[in-house]
């Protein structure tokens, strides 16, 4: 064999562990549930093998499923806007400290050492209503009556900037990083002042970044099926919670597998899109 | 009135000081070079003068008024950085226009003056490029006509050259000088290169360990170092250990072991007082090796043996034995040049030596 034709062959023997392991977990699965997706659930509990396009159908014309598709994105997109209005300056900040950067980026990350499921229950103990803001406020004699301020909208997309944050603070710190600060000099003494020259030379040159957190917060806030369900009320669940109830609860697969086809669809053209217009390669460097 | 005074700057980073109570008066118009060794304290004070760093003590003027609470944006300065700086996502027009916008300057206005700049780099046609879309040397110049578009009180310019390769360096230390001369505006240059600095500067100042060692237009530093440190490193020169003896009249006697007495313009030892323990300085190409025998009329000669050989093209450089020291002469190649082991008269016209006092 030639050296080129060796070559071209090694990347693929080192991929092939990593290829093997996304086709057989990922591909495979995805593959059964679209042919699921095609099946009928019967009410003898057996599915009924074959080409129907009624669960397409039902997931499609559906306003319950439409509404909850849309509030899904809305509880996504007010999340990602809330991480990147909180995130940027703590990015920003950790980006211009002096010395002590590391240790800043550690306690960053310190919250995934603990699972998210009991991040998410912490605020129980906080917002419930035995909880530390509850207490406090009656010992300090601000109410008389413990305040219900769980199970709603807000505190599920309190949860999911809780999870969040850390992801956008990552992705627009490592653009941050990589801009040259002579930049921020150069305008200033063009006559630009600090806040003149953040928006024109910093604030640009961050986008990037701001956008590949923007698109994890996003993709990783409407996928999410815990927070409504630890945090929300009756009324709050989100598209994932469709997707969990019809499976686990209805076992009606079929349908459980179109309304998950579809999530993924929606989620997956807003990917493309990023994709089309800033290239994974920025996403990657946050996440490293 | 000078454009730019520094008076007892002192810069302390904690423990440890970068300048040590540093001043200095620059000209309206002129060029200013920082010259020294890595280390310096050249950028630090470039950066106090363009308000990047606030000096620890002693004050800063420019054109006369005092700015050491004066914001970096309102000192109207024009600064070149070393990697050119220029705003990757920007075109080189709007790198260019950058600071009229910060400035009462009309959108035509700024469109001639934009052009005007990026005429007088000499890169007419570059306005839509983006930056990545350039060479380094017309980065640099681009980033020189965004300096001097804004038209600055003082250009100041931190090794603006040293990025580039060597014979565009020379080209463009050629077309600074040129483009300052033309718009006359007060520069301060840093380098570390000494022939940068001889090249380019109406004065230098000659930076050791955050002091200022020597100030002075080229030919002075160059000719009459006022200490060894200067002698050393503007070119290659022979310090030998000496006595000085009693003036009489313009020249000064200098007894040099081997040399015998050497009587040297006085002036060429400003910083002698009086006479006793002293150093000859002889720069490598005013140190001229012939035949034993050949020396030209009127220098002092001794004879010398070569002990190494370096050929540089146009020049040689010799280092050769006289007695138990060894000097180095550089000469431009006249027929053929020696050859390790012969025998040669080294001789040097007493005008070009210059003498200090021990231990400087
Ligand atoms: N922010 C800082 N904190 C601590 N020390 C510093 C700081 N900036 C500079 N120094 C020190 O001050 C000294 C002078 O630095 P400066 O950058 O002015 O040198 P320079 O003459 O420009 O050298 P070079 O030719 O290498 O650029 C150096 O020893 C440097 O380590
Ligand atoms: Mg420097």
């Amino acid at each position: 064999m030639s050296v080129e034709a060796r070559e071209a062959r090694q990347p693929w023997i080192l991929l092939s562990p990593a290829l093997g392991a996304v086709t057989l977990l990922l591909f495979v699965p995805l593959a059964f549930i679209l042919v699921y997706s095609f099946w009928l659930r019967t009410a003898t509990g057996a599915d009924q093998v074959g080409f129907y396009l009624e669960n397409w159908r039902e997931a499609l014309s559906d306003a319950f499923y439409r509404d909850i598709l849309i509030n899904t994105l809305k509880i996504a997109a007010i999340t990602t806007i809330v991480c990147a209005l909180m995130g940027y300056p703590a990015a920003y900040f950790i980006a211009r400290s002096k010395g002590n950067k590391a240790i800043l980026l550690l306690l960053l990350m310190l919250p995934f050492w603990i699972s998210y499921i009991i991040r998410t229950m912490s605020w129980i103990n906080i917002l419930g209503v035995s909880g530390a803001f509850n207490s406090a406020l009656m010992t300090l004699g601000v109410i008389s009556e413990p305040i219900q301020m769980l199970y709603n909208e807000t505190t599920v997309i309190l949860g999911l900037v809780h999870f969040l944050l850390p992801f956008m603070v990552l992705n627009v710190f490592v653009s941050l990083e990589g801009i040259d600060t002579n930049l921020e000099d150069a305008a200033n003494s063009l006559g630009a002042t600090k806040w003149q020259s953040f928006l024109q030379v910093t604030l640009p040159l961050s986008l990037p970044g701001l956008a590949a957190g923007g698109l994890l917060c996003f993709v990783l806030g409407a996928g999410t099926y815990i927070t409504p369900i630890v945090l929300g009320g009756p009324t709050d669940a989100m598209f994932a919670n469709l997707v969990f109830e019809a499976i686990i609860t209805q076992l009606n697969w079929p349908l459980g597998s179109a309304l998950s086809l579809m999530l993924l669809a929606v989620l997956g053209t807003l990917v493309l899109i990023y994709n089309r217009y800033l290239g994974m390669a920025q996403l990657m460097k946050g996440l490293g | 009135m000078s454009a730019v005074t520094l008076t007892d700057i002192v810069k302390r980073f904690g423990d440890f000081t970068a300048v040590h109570r540093m001043s200095l008066e620059i000209p309206e118009g002129s060029f200013l070079t920082l010259l020294g060794p890595s280390g310096c304290g050249k950028t630090t004070t470039l950066r106090m003068v363009a308000g990047l760093l606030d000096p620890t003590e002693g004050e800063i003027q420019i054109k006369g008024k005092h700015v050491t609470n004066v914001p970096i944006h309102k000192r109207n300065l024009g600064i070149v950085f070393q990697n050119y700086a220029l705003f990757p996502h920007k075109t080189v027009a709007d790198n260019v226009a950058f600071g009229l916008r910060y400035r009462d300057v009309s959108a035509e206005e700024a469109k001639r003056r934009v052009n005007e700049a990026l005429e007088l780099v000499q890169l007419p046609n570059v306005g839509d490029r983006y930056p990545k879309q350039l060479s380094g040397g017309q980065q640099q110049r681009i980033a020189l006509a965004r300096a001097i578009v804004i038209e600055p009180d003082v250009l100041l310019l931190d090794e603006p050259l040293s990025a580039l390769d060597a014979n565009l360096r020379e080209d463009m230390r050629v077309e600074l000088k040129r483009i300052q001369h033309r718009i006359g505006v007060t520069t301060i240059f840093v380098t570390h290169d000494q022939s940068e600095a001889l090249a380019m500067s109406d004065q230098i100042v000659v930076m050791s360990d955050g002091r200022v060692e020597q100030v002075g237009p080229p030919e002075e530093v160059y000719n009459t170092p006022s200490s060894e440190f200067v002698a050393n490193f503007l070119g290659a020169s022979n310090i030998l250990p000496a006595t000085a003896g009693q003036a009489s009249g313009d020249t000064l006697p200098i007894e040099v072991g081997g040399f015998g007495s050497i009587a040297i313009p006085r002036d060429r030892a400003p910083a002698l007082n009086g006479s006793g323990k002293a150093r000859l300085v002889v720069r490598a190409e005013k140190l001229l090796l012939t035949r034993p025998g050949d020396a030209p009329a009127g220098s002092i000669s001794v004879d010398g043996t070569v002990e190494t050989v370096d050929y540089q093209g146009q020049a040689v450089r010799y280092f050769v034995r006289v007695g138990d020291t060894q000097l180095q002469a550089i000469n431009m190649i006249d027929g053929r040049p020696f050859n390790e082991g012969d025998s040669v008269a080294v001789s040097l016209r007493p005008r070009d030596c210059a003498a200090l006092p021990e231990g400087t």
